[in-house]
C-alpha cells in the first residue's frame, strides 16, 4: 500500500507517457494534442520547481520565467549553432540533450547569482530582487541582436511525435530529483529554514548554503523547461517571459497548495489545459473572462486557506474531508507508518497551551536594545 | 590549570553606544549546571545571543574548551558545540516531532550524506536515514516524547514543546547547552519535572548546562553556581546561597 | 540647455514616481504588506478620467471624481481582500495582492477592451523661456508634487491621525492599547495612497495621453522600486527614491545608446542598493527578536 502510494505519481505520469507515446507513433494523436502535452510538461516542470522555493523554502520568487528565458535562449541558440555548424538534421537527440544541459546550467548559475542576495535579504526584499532580475533579463534579450531582439529567435526543431514524451520524462526527472531532495536530511533542513530560520541556524543548519542550493536547483529546472519551450515553438520572444508569466506559474503553485508537489502538478496541468481550451469557447469579448476567473480563484483560495477567521470553517469543509466522505478509507492504527504525520501539511489546529504560552512570552520579553536604552537613561 | 568548558573574557556588546553587556567573565566547569539570573533587561539573553553568534561581541572573547569561537557564524558555533533553546519556543512547527530532532542530528559526522547521495538515493542515504531515525527515537524516548513522535510540533502541549526544544538542541551533540528560561510558563509540578530532566541530561549526556531563569527556587534548587547580572554587568557570582544573599543582589531585586 | 530640460523632466517624472511610491511605502509601514495592486489603482484613475472627460465633464472635475472613485476602491479592496488576511503569513497577503492586481486589469479589459485609448482634455501646451521649451504639464506636475509632499509631511507630523499612523507603524499592538483604532488608521492609509495614485495617474496621462489595462503596471513597478531604494516604510525615502529614479530614467533615455536599457539600469540600481544597504537609503533596520 505504502509502496503504491509512494510511486503513484511516477506510475501515472509514466503510464501516460507510454500510452500517449504509443498513440502518437501510431499516428492517432493529432499535433494539437502533442503540442498541448508539450505545454503541460513545461508548466509542470515550472510549477514543481517554483514550488520548491515558495512552498518548501518559504521565499517568494517573482522571476521564475526569467530563468526559463535564460535556458530557452542559451540552450536554443547553442543547439541551433551546432546543428547549423555541423550540418546536422533536425531531431538530433544528442544535441537536444546538450541543449538541456546548457539550459539547466546557465539558468542554474543565474539562480545562484540571484540567490547570493538571499544571504542578506529575505521575504519581501528577495521577492523584489527576483522581480527586478526578471525585468533586467527581459530588457537584455529584447535588445540583444545575437538573439534576434524583440522579433525573437528561431529555434531548433525536434520531431513533434516524440518531443512530448521527452517532456514527460523530464517531468518525471524533475519530480524525482525534487522529491528525493525534500525527503532527505537536506529537505528537512530546507523546511526547517521555512519554519523558523533563527532556530534553524541555532540547530547548525547552514542557511546560506541551502538557500543557494534551492535557488540554483529551482532555476536549473526552469532552464530545462525553457529549452523544452524553445524546441516546442518555432520562435521565442523575450516578451513571453515577462512578469505576467512568472505570476502565472505562481498561480499554479498557490492553486495546487503550497508545499504540495502533487497539487502543483495537478494545478499546472489544469491551468495549461484551460489556457489552451478556454479560448476556443470564450472567443472575442468573452476571452477576458478567463483572466478574471483566475484572479478571483487566486484571491478566494488564498483567503480561504489563510484567513485566521476562517480556521474553523477550513477544518470542517476541506478537500481531505471530502475525499474521506466519498471513499471512507479504513483507518488501521496498527498500520500507521512511522512518521505518518505529513511533513508538507500546514496545520490549522492551535492548542490552548500554545495560546497561553504566547502570553507568557510577551510578559517575559527580556533584552532588546530599546529596553536597554531606557535603562541606560536611568543610570 | 583547570580546564573550563566555557570561559568568557570581558565579553560585551554595545548597540550604538548603549552597553547591553560589558565585562562579563563566566567560567563554567565541566558537568556544572550554571545559572544566569537578573532583572528584566539585565542582558541575560544578550549574553546567550553573543555566545551563539546571533550578535557579534564588540569587546572581549569567549572560548569553548579552550577554543576561541568569537566571530564564527551561528551554524559553525553550533557545530563547535554550543546548542541553545529560546525564551519564546522556536520549533519547526510544521514538521513532525521526530523530524525536528532529526534536523538537529543532521550535522553529526556519522550521519554525513551529501546532496548528490540524497538526490540519487545512493545506499548511504538509506543507511544514514535509518540510523538518524533510530537515534532520534532514542532521544525522544528519554524525554518521554516517543508516543508523540508523529505529531506536528505545533500541536504538542506547552511543556512537551519545551522538552522537544531541549531534545533538538541535544541532538546536535553539544558540549555546552544553553537554556533560556526553560521553566517559563510552567506550573510547579512541571517545573519539578523539568529540574529532574535537566539533572538527567547532565548525568546521561555528560553535559554542561548554562541556564537563564527567573524562578529563584528553581535556580537555587538546581544550579551549582550562579552569576547575577544587572544593567549588563556582573553583580556577583558564587553558589546560589552566596549570590542570592549578596546585598547588591537584594538591592537590585527589591530596591533600597 | 538640454541638461536643464532633462533635469526638470526628471524631477517631474520623479515626482510622479514619488507620489506612487508614497502609497506603497505608507501601506507597507502601516499594514506591513506590499500592495501589488497599487499600480492598478493608477490605471483605474486614468480610466475614470477617460470616462468623465468623454462625457463632457470639465477635466478638473473629472480629476476630482477620479480621486474620489479611487479612494473608494482602495478602501473596498482593503476591506474585502486584505482585512480577512490580517495576521496571516506575509506570503499569503502578497499573493492576494497580486490576485487583486490581476482582477483589476482584467476588469478594465472587460469594460474598456484590450486596445489603447486616448484621453483628451488634459493637454496644457508648452512654455518658451529664452531658448528653453518646457511643457506646462511638467511644471504643473512638479509644483503639485511639491505641494503633496510638503502637505503629507505636515499631515503626518502635526495631525492627530498622522501621529496615530506613525504610532501604528512603530508598534501596532501598543498603538491599539493606547486607544488608536488600528483598523481605521489602515483604512485611512489606503485611502491616502489611492488618492495619490489617482493624482499620479492624472499626471502620467499628461505626459502621454494613451491608456490601456496595463497602464499602471510599469509606473507601479518603477515606483515600487523607488520606494524600496529609498527605504520602504519611510516617507522621505519614497520621495528621494522616486526623484532619483525619475532623473535616472530621463537622463538615460536622452542618450540613444543606452536608452533601450533604461529599465534594466533602473532595476540594476535597485539590486545594487539592496546589496549594499539592504534596507534602502532611509529604511529602518528591524532586528528580529531572538
Amino acid at each position: 500500500m505504502n509502496f503504491v502510494k509512494k510511486y503513484l505519481t511516477y506510475a501515472i505520469i509514466g503510464a501516460l507517457a507510454i500510452l500517449f507515446g504509443a498513440l502518437s507513433i501510431a499516428g492517432v494523436l493529432t499535433p494539437s494534442y502533442q503540442y498541448l502535452f508539450e505545454k503541460i510538461s513545461i508548466s509542470v516542470i515550472l510549477a514543481v520547481s517554483l514550488g520548491l522555493v515558495v512552498g518548501f523554502l518559504g521565499e517568494l520568487s517573482l522571476g521564475h520565467a526569467a530563468f526559463m528565458c535564460v535556458g530557452a535562449y542559451l540552450g536554443g541558440k547553442i543547439s541551433q549553432l551546432i546543428v547549423e555548424g555541423l550540418g546536422l538534421g533536425d531531431s538530433n537527440f544528442l544535441v537536444f540533450i546538450l541543449a538541456l544541459v546548457i539550459g539547466a546550467v546557465s539558468a542554474g548559475v543565474c539562480g545562484f547569482v540571484i540567490g547570493l542576495p538571499a544571504l542578506r535579504l529575505k521575504g519581501d526584499y528577495l521577492a523584489i530582487v527576483t522581480l527586478a532580475f526578471g525585468e533586467i533579463v527581459r530588457v537584455i534579450f529584447t535588445n540583444a541582436k545575437v538573439f534576434g531582439g524583440a522579433q525573437g529567435m528561431p529555434t531548433p526543431r525536434f520531431d513533434r511525435k516524440y518531443l512530448f514524451v521527452i517532456g514527460f520524462l523530464l517531468v518525471l526527472a524533475t519530480i524525482a530529483v525534487i522529491q528525493n531532495l525534500l525527503k532527505s536530511k537536506h529537505g528537512r533542513a530546507i523546511t526547517a529554514i521555512r519554519d523558523n530560520e533563527i532556530a534553524a541556524k541555532a540547530t547548525g543548519i547552514n542557511v546560506t548554503k541551502y538557500k543557494l542550493v534551492v535557488f540554483a536547483l529551482s532555476s536549473a529546472f526552469a532552464g530545462v523547461a525553457g529549452v523544452l519551450y524553445s524546441y516546442s515553438n518555432f520562435n521565442i520572444q523575450p516578451a513571453k517571459f515577462g512578469y505576467n508569466y512568472s505570476i502565472e506559474i505562481l498561480v499554479m503553485v498557490v492553486l495546487g497548495g503550497m508545499g504540495k508537489i502533487n497539487g502543483s502538478i495537478i494545478a499546472a496541468t489544469l491551468i495549461t489545459f484551460l489556457n489552451t481550451k478556454l479560448p476556443l469557447v470564450l472567443t472575442g469579448e468573452l476571452a477576458v473572462l478567463q483572466n478574471l476567473f483566475y484572479a478571483l480563484i487566486l484571491i478566494l483560495l488564498v483567503i480561504y486557506n489563510n484567513a485566521p477567521a476562517l480556521k474553523g470553517f477550513r477544518e470542517k469543509y476541506n478537500f481531505k474531508n471530502l475525499i474521506n466522505l466519498i471513499f471512507k478509507p479504513k483507518h488501521d492504527p496498527a498500520k500507521v507508518r512511522d512518521d505518518a504525520a505529513r511533513w508538507d501539511v500546514v496545520p490549522t489546529k492551535i492548542s490552548m497551551d500554545e495560546v497561553i504560552s504566547t502570553d507568557v512570552i510577551i510578559d517575559n520579553y527580556g533584552d532588546n536594545s530599546a529596553d536597554i536604552g531606557e535603562r541606560g537613561g536611568n543610570k | 590549570m583547570e580546564e573550563f568548558v566555557l570561559e568568557t573574557n570581558n565579553l560585551g556588546i554595545s548597540f550604538g553606544g548603549l552597553k547591553a553587556a560589558q565585562n562579563v567573565n563566566l567560567k563554567i566547569k565541566k558537568n556544572e549546571i550554571y545559572g544566569l539570573i537578573g532583572p528584566n533587561g539585565a542582558g541575560k539573553t544578550t549574553i546567550f545571543n553573543l555566545l551563539t553568534g546571533v550578535y557579534q561581541p564588540t569587546e572581549g572573547t569567549f572560548c569553548l574548551c579552550g577554543e576561541e569561537l568569537k566571530g564564527l557564524p551561528q551554524d559553525k558555533i553550533n557545530h563547535k558545540g554550543i546548542a541553545r533553546t529560546f525564551q519564546n519556543i522556536r520549533l519547526f512547527n510544521n514538521m513532525s516531532v521526530v523530524r525536528n530532532v532529526m534536523v538537529g542530528l543532521a550535522n553529526q559526522p556519522e550521519y554525513r550524506c551529501n546532496l548528490f547521495e540524497s538526490i540519487f538515493r545512493l545506499p548511504r542515504h538509506f543507511k544514514v536515514e535509518k540510523e538518524m531515525r533510530a537515534r532520534a527515537k532514542e532521544l525522544l524516548d528519554i524525554f518521554g516524547l516517543l508516543e508523540d513522535r508523529n505529531a506536528l510540533a505545533c500541536n504538542l502541549p506547552y511543556g512537551k514543546q519545551r522538552k522537544l526544544e531541549i531534545a533538538r538542541a541535544l541532538a546536535t551533540n553539544p558540549k555546552l547547552l544553553l537554556l533560556d528560561e526553560p521553566a517559563a510558563g510552567m506550573n510547579p509540578h512541571e517545573t519539578e519535572d523539568l529540574m529532574n530532566t535537566i539533572r538527567l541530561i547532565r548525568d546521561k549526556f555528560d553535559m554542561t548546562v548554562l541556564l537563564i531563569e527567573h524562578d529563584l527556587k528553581f535556580v537555587s534548587g538546581l544550579c551549582d553556581r550562579i552569576t547575577v547580572l544587572n544593567f549588563g554587568t556582573v553583580l556577583t557570582e558564587g553558589t546560589a546561597q552566596e549570590a542570592l544573599n549578596h546585598p547588591d543582589v537584594i538591592k537590585a531585586y527589591i530596591g533600597n | 540647455m538640454n541638461f536643464i530640460t532633462n533635469l526638470i523632466g526628471g524631477l517631474s517624472l520623479g515626482g510622479i514616481y514619488a507620489m506612487i511610491a508614497l502609497g506603497y511605502t505608507m501601506v507597507y509601514g502601516i499594514a506591513k504588506m506590499l500592495n501589488f495592486a497599487h499600480g492598478d489603482i493608477i490605471m483605474v484613475g486614468g480610466y475614470t478620467i477617460l470616462v468623465f472627460a468623454a462625457s463632457g465633464v470639465h477635466p478638473l472635475i473629472a480629476i476630482v471624481l477620479a480621486v474620489v472613485f479611487c479612494v473608494g476602491l482602495g478602501i473596498a479592496i482593503e476591506k474585502v481582500a486584505y482585512k480577512p488576511l490580517r495576521g496571516a503569513s506575509p506570503l499569503a497577503v502578497l499573493i492576494t495582492a497580486i490576485g487583486v492586481s490581476y482582477l483589476l486589469q482584467s476588469l478594465a479589459q472587460m469594460i474598456f477592451g484590450s486596445g489603447t485609448k486616448m484621453v483628451r482634455g488634459l493637454e496644457l501646451g508648452s512654455l518658451t523661456i529664452g531658448k528653453l521649451i518646457i511643457n506646462v504639464s511638467t511644471i504643473v506636475t512638479l509644483i503639485a508634487c511639491i505641494i503633496v509632499m510638503v502637505g503629507l509631511n505636515l499631515f503626518v507630523k502635526y495631525t492627530k491621525i498622522g501621529r496615530a499612523m506613525v504610532a501604528v507603524s512603530e508598534d501596532k499592538g501598543a498603538a491599539q492599547l493606547m486607544g488608536i483604532n488600528v483598523n481605521s488608521i489602515i483604512m485611512i492609509t489606503f485611502a491616502i495612497g489611492s488618492a495619490l495614485a489617482a493624482l499620479a495617474g492624472t499626471f502620467y496621462l499628461m505626459r502621454s495621453p494613451s491608456i490601456c489595462s496595463t497602464f499602471g503596471s510599469l509606473p507601479g513597478i518603477k515606483a515600487f522600486t523607488a520606494a524600496v531604494i529609498g527605504g520602504i516604510g519611510s516617507i522621505p525615502g519614497a520621495m528621494l527614491g522616486g526623484i532619483l529614479l525619475g532623473i535616472v530614467e530621463v537622463f538615460a533615455n536622452s542618450v540613444p545608446a543606452i536608452a533601450p536599457y533604461t529599465d534594466a539600469i533602473e532595476f540594476a540600481i535597485l539590486i545594487v542598493i539592496l546589496l549594499v544597504k539592504p534596507t534602502g537609503f532611509l529604511g529602518k533596520k528591524r532586528r528580529e527578536k531572538v
